[in-house]
């Protein structure tokens, strides 16, 4: 019996951590912070974690349960009930689109990590290195061969997932642009992403929650042991090529963690010194938006998913459970295996020039396979190691669709399979959107900055100001506290009262202000680049048709009211 | 790898993976963490068996 229950409580860590695990702590994370000052970046991504990531998660749990009293599951209605004003519901718009405008791109790599998983399995890697081992073998005839062959194996890996993805530089291809990237798109990725779709669609729409509750208890150990197995052989790569002494994997921490920024200028590496990094509107900027996104804070899920809890539960633990997790995945597997092998096998120019486009995204597709040429059963770790971020991702994709499913259902009384049509309809035009006009992954890119960076901080700052402000601390906090198990810190109401909104307010308005008056490298390519154009129109035109329908749903909830008052007062 | 990159990555990895064990250890030594504690895939949306 005591043994049972020691199990079923290591489930409910497990399921809770698994929960959180997604795509944004092994690959997003480690080049977001090596683009933002490297070591450097850990300050305020520390800072940002205790005092806007945990708050905030703390917020939208509270938030959330008390408008699932109210009868809502959605901002627009949880907003509403909190501030009894119809106007707030349509900043509730937010919290429907960002997790459904991730959502498109994410499905994206979710797909690609499945498509990894699968050739790595069916032996298509294998194939593709052997090939070019073979070419080395017949033009070259050193000493140092393994090595070569090695180093080939891994070029062609790279050159074959490029491909794979549909981003190959439009120089190594005589074919014009859209038909060689639908060529590219339909040969590689097309499949394993109409795959994700359906897996998605078809978990979502006959309920999912046993079957992803199972996975994130069995499935979370085999990640985590993949990820030290991994971990293990990074940190024990040494000096792969003794041709590149400063190829080391000493070189490759120091690359991730001393806190020295680096960036290009004409082509030559120029380091950004730790006082330089700190300064930096866009460094605080990009470490919010790296604790938002892998926590899943300010998207507006949490808030959904708080709405189903009971009266006694413990939000506080549930939450705090959760972002540790979350934390120690990124940090600890995540920070110590992608950039150091990228810094290895790919070198430090790319690394540079990915975060300079904002492709962080994409550096761990690139660079693990280097690491997996180097492993005894490389081929079964890279399939087993994408296959379970595979698994990890659909956990995270499918509750990015049920504030949006909650909200059509309360807000326009549409039925569950209806509501999941509807979604299915605007995520795939979204998706192809990603995928098809992705003009070297710009398009992705710029929607993850704007969605996962932007609208994320301003639905953050206005999430915690509605709770501070308007709804009230006393009330807000004795909803968080009830049920809870730990002790909230002392802190607290001031640090959300005060800190956390003005830290928010000084990060966003100095990061606006630099990238405004010094036309920074997003709002310049917004100026320039008609692919930026469209992703942003993209994401307005989402933004206009989700208001309308709060809008609409708004006017529903009056019309319920009124009914409800007049019922009463006719029974009166 | 300087002396400064070696203290950040020490506290960070460690400072981290501390606050992950004792929540841990906070749901292991908690009564009814099984029912009070929850992820959202054990949470069900009302609307699930529709």
């Amino acid at each position: 019996m005591a043994k049972e229950k020691w199990g079923s409580k290591l489930g409910v860590i497990l399921a809770v951590t698994g929960s959180a695990v997604g795509l944004g702590n092994f690959l997003r994370f480690p080049g977001v912070a090596c683009a933002n000052g490297g070591g450097a970046f850990m300050i305020p991504y520390i800072i940002a974690f205790i005092l806007l990531g945990l708050p905030i998660a703390w917020v939208e749990w509270a938030m959330g349960r008390y408008g699932g009293k109210k009868g809502f599951s959605s901002a627009p209605g949880i907003f509403r009930s909190i501030t009894g004003c119809n106007r707030t519901a349509q900043i509730g718009t937010l919290a429907l689109i960002v997790p459904v405008i991730i959502y498109m791109y994410y499905v994206s790599i979710e797909s690609w990590c499945l498509g990894y998983a699968w050739k790595y399995w069916t032996g298509g890697m294998q194939e593709v290195v052997i090939q070019a081992q073979e070419a080395v073998t017949s033009v070259d005839n050193t000493d140092n061969l393994s090595i070569l062959q090695k180093e080939a194996g891994i070029i062609a890996t790279k050159e074959y997932l490029l491909h794979f993805a549909g981003i190959v530089p439009e120089s190594e291809d005589s074919a014009s642009g859209n038909f060689r990237i639908l060529r590219e798109f339909s040969k590689g990725t097309m499949p394993f992403l109409l795959l994700c779709f359906a897996i998605n669609f078809i978990l979502i729409y006959r309920g999912i929650n046993k079957g992803i509750e199972w996975f994130c208890k069995w499935a979370m150990p085999a990640l985590l042991l993949c990820a030290l197995f991994i971990l293990v052989r990074v940190l024990t790569l040494g000096t792969p090529n003794p041709d590149l002494p400063d190829a080391s994997i000493i070189n490759g921490l120091g690359f991730m963690w001393n806190p020295i920024g680096h960036n290009l200028v004409d082509g030559k590496i120029v380091e950004v010194g730790f006082w330089e990094a700190l300064s930096n509107p866009q460094t605080w900027l990009a470490a919010a938006g790296q604790i938002f996104f892998s926590l899943s804070v300010g998207f507006g899920i949490i808030m959904t998913y708080a709405s189903y809890t009971k009266d006694d539960d413990d939000i506080a633990l549930s939450s705090l459970s959760a972002a540790s997790g979350n934390g120690f995945f990124e940090v600890a597997l995540g920070g110590m295996i992608v950039i150091p092998a990228a810094f290895i096998f790919l070198g430090p120019e790319s690394i540079i020039a990915a975060g300079e486009k904002g492709s962080s995204l994409s550096l761990g597709f690139f660079a693990l396979p280097g690491v997996f040429e180097h492993m005894p059963a490389g081929h079964f770790f890279g399939g087993l190691f994408f296959f379970l971020l595979f698994m990890a991702a659909i956990t995270s994709s499918l509750s990015m669709l049920q504030p949006a499913i909650a909200f059509l259902e309360e807000g326009l009384g549409l039925g569950r399979h209806a509501a999941v049509t509807l979604l299915g309809f605007i995520t795939a035009t979204g998706a192809l959107f990603v995928s098809l006009i992705s003009n070297n992954l710009t398009v992705l890119d710029h929607m993850d900055f704007w969605t996962a960076n932007f609208c994320i901080f301003l639905l953050a700052t206005i999430e915690v100001i509605f709770f501070a402000w308007i709804m009230g601390l006393d009330k807000g906090l004795a909803e968080l506290a009830h049920g809870a198990e730990i002790q909230l810190p002392k802190a607290l109401p001031f640090v959300l009262k005060y800190i956390t909104p003005v830290f928010l307010l000084i990060i966003f308005g100095s990061w606006l202000w630099k990238e405004i008056l010094s036309s920074g490298p997003y709002v310049q390519a917004l100026k320039e680049d008609p692919v930026v154009q469209l992703t942003v129109g993209f994401i307005i035109s989402i933004f206009i048709f989700f208001s309308i329908l709060v809008r609409i749903a708004v006017k529903r909830w009056d019309k319920v009211e009124e009914n409800i008052s007049n019922s009463e007062e006719v029974s009166a | 790898m300087t002396v400064s990159g070696w203290i950040i990555m020490a506290t960070s990895v460690v400072g981290m993976t501390g606050l992950f064990f004792w929540c841990i250890r906070k749901v292991l030594i908690t009564p009814g963490a099984t029912e009070h504690i929850h992820s959202q895939s054990d949470l069900d949306p009302k609307d699930q068996d529709e």
